[in-house]
């Protein structure tokens, strides 16, 4: 079945906050295989001029779902089979670097939902900022839906 | 660790490549740790029944390893300032001990105010062979003089 695509335009403000702690950052750490002691180590990543370890640059992917009814993804109304999506691009922004005791707020926003083919496409950009608002990264985000695009008339 | 000078780089400078292997164990993690426990990540059957040839990798998992060749390279993770990928086509990650290998390199494309551009490449070996797994890689860091 088509994505929704009276959803295009329609904003998704995060209802809770994620707090980023140095366990989550260490677990999301030990997945992706990297050892780097300023993930790892609160003294190594003060000794480098942080706050506290640091998330590596991928990290902000594994917040998605945590902000309350804040991801588009997740609203059946969206119409999002997800075992038929795979990820089709993905960008990051990082306005500083996020780091262990952040609290972090989101607001996604669904910017195009199109045919390609037989399939569709949904991009999202989501806004993700600190407690005061203050930017913290824009992750853009596309998302292909193998073979749910609406059939076409033939002539 | 040494952290490259963005002084000493040149644009045209290769990285050297790097490969990170990919199991069904590290699938498994990595759906616990990203929250992103779509069912093609870990069962073959609906996997098949979907379409695709067996289990894929996240694409977000090997945008991570490309990460880490970035990070490692630079140093601080917390120097990347913008970093984005198209997934051109899925890690298709067999159920036996050996996996998949991602082999990524890079090379120093731009440099300007302090920020350095990475065009990056992956590739998987195996399953079938020499496949670009990633398409249109960038990583902005930002490297003290």
């Amino acid at each position: 079945m088509p994505i929704n695509r009276d959803f295009i335009g329609r904003a998704y403000p995060g209802t809770t906050t994620y707090e980023v702690s140095r366990e989550v950052i260490r677990r999301f750490a030990e997945a992706i295989g990297d050892d780097n002691p300023l993930c790892l180590d609160a003294a190594a990543a003060r000794a480098a001029g942080h706050a506290d370890v640091v998330a590596p640059p991928t990290f902000l992917i594994a917040t998605n779902g945590r902000y309350g009814a804040g991801s588009p993804v997740e609203d059946p109304a969206f119409g999002v089979d997800y075992s038929r999506v795979v990820h089709g691009e993905q960008r990051f922004t990082l306005h500083r670097p996020v780091v262990a005791g952040d609290v972090l707020l989101s607001t996604s926003r669904v910017v195009e939902v199109r045919d390609i083919g037989t399939n569709e496409l949904a991009a999202i950009e989501q806004e993700i900022t600190d407690e005061a608002g203050r930017p913290v990264a824009t992750l853009w985000s596309s998302l292909v839906s193998r073979g749910t695009a609406a059939p076409r008339m033939t002539a | 660790m040494s952290t490259p000078a963005y002084d000493d780089l040149e644009v045209g400078t290769e990285l050297p490549a790097r490969d990170f292997p990919v199991t069904r164990l590290d699938l498994v993690r990595y759906c616990g740790a990203s929250g992103d426990a779509n069912v093609i990540h870990w069962n073959e059957r609906i996997a098949k029944a979907v379409g695709l040839p067996d289990v894929i990798a996240h694409g977000m998992f090997t945008m991570a390893q490309a990460g880490r060749f970035v990070t490692d390279w630079a140093g601080d993770p917390g120097a990347v300032v913008s970093f984005s990928t198209r997934f051109s086509r899925p890690v298709v990650v067999p159920d036996d001990d050996r996996g998949e290998v991602v082999t990524v390199s890079g090379r120093v494309e731009a440099k300007a105010d302090g920020l350095v551009t990475l065009a990056l490449s992956a590739t998987t070996g195996r399953v079938p062979d020499d496949v670009r797994v990633l398409s249109a890689a960038r990583a902005v860091v930002r490297l003290p003089a």
